[in-house]
């Protein structure tokens, strides 16, 4: 559905992708993660036909994303970030408009089966301007499915949202992406982990790792980082740790607070957690500290120094 | 084809839930009112005068005005999806860039088109009220005029439109063009020596309005010169959404 070949593309003499190359089957979620500035709306625009890439080839749905650019745009349905939609419309005109642009057959049945999908039947005459951020974000999600597209492609479709609108629109991805191929990019881990079939984790305009959400999960679960509290003074409680079997390293980051790093494997923090107390500090509080994506770029790379396989296989990792 | 209607009839439809729309037509009629009535006053009173003729009581001040209200008719329609981001969904339709900037110019068009139907009651009162009527063919040859003037400053107002992401700087600098094309082009015509002179007359809007078809002259070459500036203001903005997306 989705075939990209050594995509590269510079704004004047900034380079935002390089020789991206990816694809993407029918029926699948593949998730785009990375950070800030790491390429992900610029490839999304190529293969939504915004715009042409510097070099390299795409081809959505079987066309050209350049030469056969309208056919393309024809089989896609495309939420851009910041979801820019109009404010002085109402919802019906506006998903009416995208609808005549797409050339939809039956358009008003089509725009009231889609607006129950989105759950939006109550505002269908409120203008735009008065919507919510989460309700736009959900009329930005019927425009791009108003044509029933082969191919969707979500760029960051929960920023913003609060927890219970990003529950729902994540709900919303997986039941669409059952018969569609979705393609969304996001920079949170646990948020790719949890809807997509595959992850692209994407850096600095590269590919750095690709993998289903499983394995990219047990790649990371190597070292972990925790961070204990204890009431009162915590002098030599890092001494303490360190000492601990399995302890890479152990500081002090506030008072009475100490973080350490684990080695890959074994969960030692019961360890810790008896050796503390053994020693009578008073323990209050021991968690374990999320990894940013910046750890994973880290780790990653540090895994795998090599590009990466594009065919899923991640067997030539014993070299460690 | 049915891109650029489904364009040019959102756009139509969205001035009239603009107020700025409703104060250019409510102001442009209203002046046309006024001058009316005076106009038509002063011949009830001065009994054996001429009666006033069309051209210097609707078409004059329609035309003046006009140079003014169709930079602020057209100062948005593409700037402000440039500013929006909404030109994004708009570029990633299966439209053409070039169906854009054509249903754009329509809609405004037929917004203008509207405003000039609607003064066309002034020649029909004034057909009325004088002896034995007005000079019809004259009068609907200065309504051609007056329309494709129109058509030619909605389509460089598009272009301008489609080369700001700002509504206010594409308004003064379509006004500003506007002034030139419609006055100011007369003084370097004056000023140069006669070959360069023809060339100003030739880009001189005034000059293809004033002296043919506001006196009931319809001439081959001020109608290829109106379309000609229509299709030079269209292509300039098809090639400016073209460019956009290669930065
Ligand atoms: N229109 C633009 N002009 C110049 N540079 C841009 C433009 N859009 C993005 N960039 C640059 O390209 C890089 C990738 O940006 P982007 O694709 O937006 O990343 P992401 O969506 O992953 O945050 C960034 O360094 C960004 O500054
Ligand atoms: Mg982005």
């Amino acid at each position: 559905m989705i075939q990209v070949e050594g995509l590269t593309k510079d704004y004047g003499p900034r380079r935002a992708i390089e020789d991206l190359s990816f694809s993407a089957q029918k029926g699948e979620i593949v998730g785009f993660l990375g950070p800030n500035g790491a390429g992900k709306t610029t490839t999304m625009r190529i293969l939504t036909g915004f715009m042409p890439p510097t070099n390299g080839r795409a081809s959505v749905a079987g066309y050209d994303v350049v030469d056969e650019s309208i056919e393309v745009r024809r089989r896609v349905g495309y939420l851009p970030e910041n979801v820019p939609l109009y404010d002085d419309m109402t919802v019906w005109d506006y998903l009416k408009y995208m609808a005549d642009l797409h050339n939809v057959e039956d358009a008003e049945d089509r725009i009231y089966d889609i607006i129950e999908v989105v759950g939006m039947e109550e505002r269908t005459d409120s203008y735009i301007s008065s919507l919510s951020k989460g309700m736009r974000q959900r009329i930005g999600l019927a425009q791009a499915l108003v044509h029933e597209p082969e191919v969707l492609i979500l760029d960051e479709p929960t920023i913003g949202l609060d927890p219970s609108q990003i529950r729902g629109v994540r709900n919303l991805i997986q039941e669409i992406g059952k018969e569609r191929t979705v393609m969304l990019s996001t920079h949170i881990l646990s948020e790719a982990q949890q809807i997509c079939d595959r992850v692209l984790i994407i850096n600095k305009g590269h590919i750095v790792a690709e993998d289903t959400p499983q394995n990219l999960q047990s790649r990371l679960a190597g070292s972990q980082r925790v961070a204990i509290q204890v009431a009162g003074d915590e002098d030599g409680l890092d001494k303490v740790i360190s000492g601990v079997k399995g302890v890479i390293s152990a500081s002090v980051t506030s008072a009475g607070v100490v973080e350490f790093e684990t080695e890959a494997g074994k969960d030692v923090r019961p360890d810790v957690a008896r050796q503390v107390i053994k020693k009578k500090y008073d323990l209050l509080e021991m968690r374990p500290l999320g990894m940013s994506l910046e750890d994973i770029f880290l780790e990653i790379t540090r895994e795998d120094p090599a590009p990466p396989d594009l065919d899923d296989d991640f067997e030539g990792e014993e070299a460690e | 084809m049915k891109n650029i209607w489904t364009i040019a009839s959102r756009e139509y439809k969205l001035y009239f839930n603009t107020p700025i729309a409703y104060v250019i037509m409510g102001f442009i009629l209203l002046v046309l009112g006024l001058i009316f009535t005076i106009a038509v006053n002063d011949v009830a009173l001065g009994g054996g005068q001429s009666p006033p003729s069309v051209n210097a009581i609707v078409h004059g001040p329609l035309a003046f005005m006009l140079v003014f209200a169709i930079p602020a008719i057209t100062m948005r329609l593409i700037s402000e999806e440039n500013r929006e981001g909404t030109i994004e969904l708009l570029q990633t339709a299966p439209v053409r860039d070039w169906e854009l900037a054509v249903g754009k110019w329509l809609g405004a068009t037929l917004f203008i088109g509207t405003i000039i139907l609607i003064t066309l009651v002034f020649p029909i009162i004034l057909n009325n009220l004088v002896e034995p009527g007005i000079d019809q063919l004259m009068m609907l040859s200065g309504y051609l005029g007056i329309l494709l003037v129109s058509m030619a400053f909605i389509a460089l107002g598009v272009a301008i439109s489609s080369l700001f992401t700002s509504t206010v700087a594409a308004f003064f600098t379509a006004m500003g063009i506007n002034l030139v094309l419609w006055w100011l082009i007369a003084i370097p015509a004056q000023l140069s020596s006669p070959q360069f002179a023809a060339i100003w007359r030739y880009l001189d809007f005034g000059g293809h309005y004033n002296n043919s078809m506001a006196r009931g002259v319809i001439e081959l070459i001020d109608l290829v010169y109106f379309l000609s500036v229509v299709v030079v203001g269209l292509l300039v903005a098809s090639v400016s959404l073209e460019t956009k997306r290669w930065r």
